[in-house]
């Protein structure tokens, strides 16, 4: 052997390696590897050997954190030394609905100071369900020069003052995205942080605010934002005011209105009619609150290259549905709450054939008096209508298994499948049979499912069909159903690639709990909350799984024994040291 | 109405109900401070609904206290509670009924019909008397009643001149008049 032979050889783990690592440098495998792009790819990529997962972890400058608490972040930065842009989430799904306590935690500080260390160079932070407050905000702002976009959905702990931190001092912000978060708005001053001199904003979205902004500041900021592109604006710009805005920014593609409701003069209408009519390439619509039937007809000529409309805040009837969407026949995604009724929904059907996704919100969830709202028949109509339907979420208030399984008859690509029947526990209401049925027939059905949400009376037979059937399932939710520790079983049991679980008011204990030992390690999480499953049964899951975070959330007044909440995740940051006094870490 | 103050809170208009609006209740506010829930959102945490004193609350209590049911991100529960009570404070659905004479008022929810005919034999229902037709130009004629509404500038308008939906959303309390006063209205 050669001097330089043998120095290849000390160097590599094996010769087979230093055979290849000198047929392939490298700087090629980096470079092609940073073609890469969807993060599970990118796993995959590394699991292949010790110079793949090198080349992977140098080109790397996108990382996906699905759980915060999975990974720390010093792991993080020791792992990817090149990182710019950064997608975190936090809290279970279910604190969206207020099941879990407050200062849950989730905190986006701890992250951000490991980052201004290692990655002085960010660009973007994406955060989901995260706490962030202002001084974060503040931090994030000073601490990062090159930051060009920030995203926050469902996040909270943060005012609009962190917003005008964020618009004083990052020079080079493309994007400011502020999504359904908890924001304490206290005033629109903020938007007159952006000093004169920045004209690089591309995405602006402050819908979710609710006061009042400052419009004059806001319409030089759009008119000299010569690359705009998204502008979600909020409920307090009225109509004249989106002409105004509109006037300078033809080039949207997409458009949240403000209030669609001003009483406008016939110039102004015709004004308004005019500058939408200039939106040719807006592809997404969105806002509208408050719609007046009347002022719809103005947008027409806006729709003809929708493929996103996002009705979900305008309480719009059938008629006035029905009149916009005969303008929009590329609609690929609709959004719409269930004023619009089964009505609404035929036309949805005779409208947009090339439709993917539908979601129908209810206007008045909590009012049992309503008679109306959305039923089984509304989205049979749209699934006659709309064979390319993927994506559906549908809160009604009556269904039936028949009509379930005409529909995936129909539509037997659905990915996302979330039926909400606002009843718990309610059959099917013709039959008054439990709607086993009616998910067997999804789940044997639709063979690319990933996504379910299942409601109404079930049994354990539902979950026997999830675990047989549902091969390609990632995330299935669970609530006021099955009978016995069997139903929950069959599912850990089952379903492959399940990665997120999360159960609440269902007859499942601790056999059931543990009966998913090993699965919980290849699954992102699982939460149970007011199920059977006592703190014992979680002592011993803890105990088996020494890389499983177990946290049981104490409810004041519940009785000791009982877990009430319970959230397993897997991790190699270990039990978190930021957990609350109510949350236990077993 | 009563107000009952423990601790020095007025747990009165602090009520935490699911009645339907336009009784004699305080104007809710929504706060949309962080973390903190709405009325609404609390009203549906399990908060017992004491005091059904409303005629109007009729909806079991048990499935609306359910938290976190039905699964809609708060943020779009508060922008429709927020809207609800807009709408409420402007349309009033439910709105006062005078008949001068009358030893006392009533209540009627407007959006419980969908035309002036419909609204009208209501009304002559309730209360027992005879509107007779609308007109254009002559007003209620055959009749010694005429209805009247007071509309969002507080004038007094007859019920019948505008497209029913503006009237609808512009009506914050009716007065069916009487005799004399009703001759400066169209029939003589």
């Amino acid at each position: 052997m050669g001097s330089s032979e043998l120095k290849r050889s000390k160097d590599s783990v094996s010769s087979d390696e230093s055979a290849r690592r000198s047929s392939f440098p490298d700087e090629v495998l980096e470079r092609v590897l940073s073609l890469l792009k969807p993060h599970r790819d990118r796993s995959s990529v590394s699991l292949v050997c010790k110079d793949w997962y090198n080349a992977e972890r140098w080109s790397r400058t996108h990382v996906f954190i699905g759980n915060c608490y999975s990974v720390s972040p010093e792991i993080v930065a020791r792992r990817f030394p090149r990182i710019r842009s950064v997608t975190l989430k936090g809290k279970p799904r279910f604190s969206d609905f207020n099941l879990v306590p407050e200062n849950w935690g989730a905190d986006i500080h701890s992250w951000l100071v490991v980052f201004a260390a290692k990655y002085p160079f960010l660009e973007e932070l994406r955060l989901k369900r995260m706490a962030i407050s202002d001084e974060s905000l503040e931090f994030l702002a000073i601490s990062f020069p090159n930051f060009k976009a920030l995203s926050l959905l469902s996040c909270d702990g943060f005012s609009t003052n962190g917003l005008a931190a964020i618009a004083t001092h990052c020079k080079n912000l493309t994007e400011l995205d502020i999504q359904e978060n908890g924001v304490y708005d206290k005033g629109g001053s903020w938007l007159s942080c952006f000093p004169e001199s920045f004209t690089s904003l591309e995405v602006l979205n402050f819908a979710n605010l609710t006061s009042d902004i400052n419009f004059d500041a806001l319409e030089k900021l759009v008119g000299r934002c010569k690359s705009m592109r998204v502008l979600k604006l909020n409920r307090s710009v009225s109509l004249e005011q989106l002409q105004r805005l509109l006037v300078n920014a033809p080039r949207l593609a997409e458009l949240g209105t403000g209030s669609f409701s001003q009483e406008l003069t016939i110039r102004e209408y015709e004004e308004l009619e005019s500058t939408l009519s200039n939106c040719k390439i807006m592809h997404t619509l969105s806002g509208l609150w408050d719609a007046k039937g009347i002022y719809l007809p103005t947008l027409y000529p806006a729709c003809s290259n929708l493929t996103f409309l996002n009705l979900s805040y305008a309480a719009l009837q059938s008629v006035e549905l029905a009149k916009l969407l005969a303008h929009c026949p590329r609609l690929k995604r609709l959004w719409v709450l269930d004023t619009v009724e089964d009505k609404g929904l035929e036309a949805v059907g005779l409208n947009c054939p090339l439709l993917e996704e539908l979601r129908v919100f209810p206007a008045d969830p909590f009012d049992d008096e309503i008679v109306h709202g959305v039923t089984e028949a509304g989205f049979l109509a749209v699934s006659f209508g709309c064979p390319r339907l993927h994506y559906v979420l549908y809160f009604c208030r009556q269904m039936t298994n028949a009509a379930v399984a005409t529909i995936v008859q129909n539509c037997p690509d659905f990915t996302h499948f979330r039926l909400c029947i606002m009843n718990p526990g309610q059959p099917d209401y013709l039959t008054n049979e439990p709607m086993d049925e009616a998910f067997g027939a999804v789940v044997k059905t639709c063979t690319k499912l990933q996504r379910l949400s299942v409601s109404g009376l079930l049994t354990d037979l539902t979950f026997e069909y999830i675990g047989r059937y549902a091969k390609n399932l990632e995330t299935l939710s669970v609530a006021f159903a099955g009978r016995s520790d069997w139903g929950m079983q069959c599912v850990l049991g089952g379903c492959p690639k399940l990665r997120k679980l999360e159960i609440r008011d269902c007859p499942f204990g601790n056999a059931a709990l543990l009966s998913g030992l090993e699965k919980y390690e290849s699954m992102r999480s699982l939460w149970m909350s007011a199920c059977n499953v006592t703190m014992n049964g979680c002592r011993l899951l803890a105990r088996e799984m020494p890389r499983l975070n177990v946290e049981v959330m104490k409810e004041d007044g519940s009785d000791d024994t009982q877990a009430y909440k319970v959230y397993v995740y897997r991790s190699i940051a270990g039990p978190r040291r930021d957990a609350p006094p109510s949350v236990l870490t077993l | 109405m009563e107000v009952n103050y423990e601790n020095g809170l007025n747990l009165k208009a602090t009520e935490l109900r699911l009645g339907l609006p336009g009784t004699d209740e305080p104007e809710r506010q929504t706060t949309l401070r962080p973390n903190k829930r709405t009325l609404s959102e609390i009203s549906c945490s399990g908060v017992t609904d004491d005091g059904n004193d409303d005629h109007q609350e009729s909806a079991p209590p048990a499935k609306a206290q359910v938290v976190g049911w039905p699964p809609i991100r708060s943020y779009r529960k508060n922008c429709l509670q927020a809207k609800k009570n807009e709408v409420e404070g402007t349309a009033g659905r439910y709105v006062k009924v005078s008949v001068d004479g009358a030893a006392y008022l009533r209540k009627i929810d407007l959006k419980a019909y969908r035309s002036y005919p419909e609204l009208l034999e209501a009304l002559e229902k309730m209360f027992k008397l005879t509107i007779g037709a609308y007109s254009e130009t002559e007003g209620y004629c055959g009749s010694e009643y005429a209805p009247t509404y007071e509309d969002k500038d507080g004038d007094w308008m007859l019920v019948g001149d505008v497209l029913w939906e503006m009237f609808i959303s512009s009506c914050k309390r009716l007065r069916i008049m009487k005799g004399s006063e009703t001759r400066g209205m169209g029939c003589l």
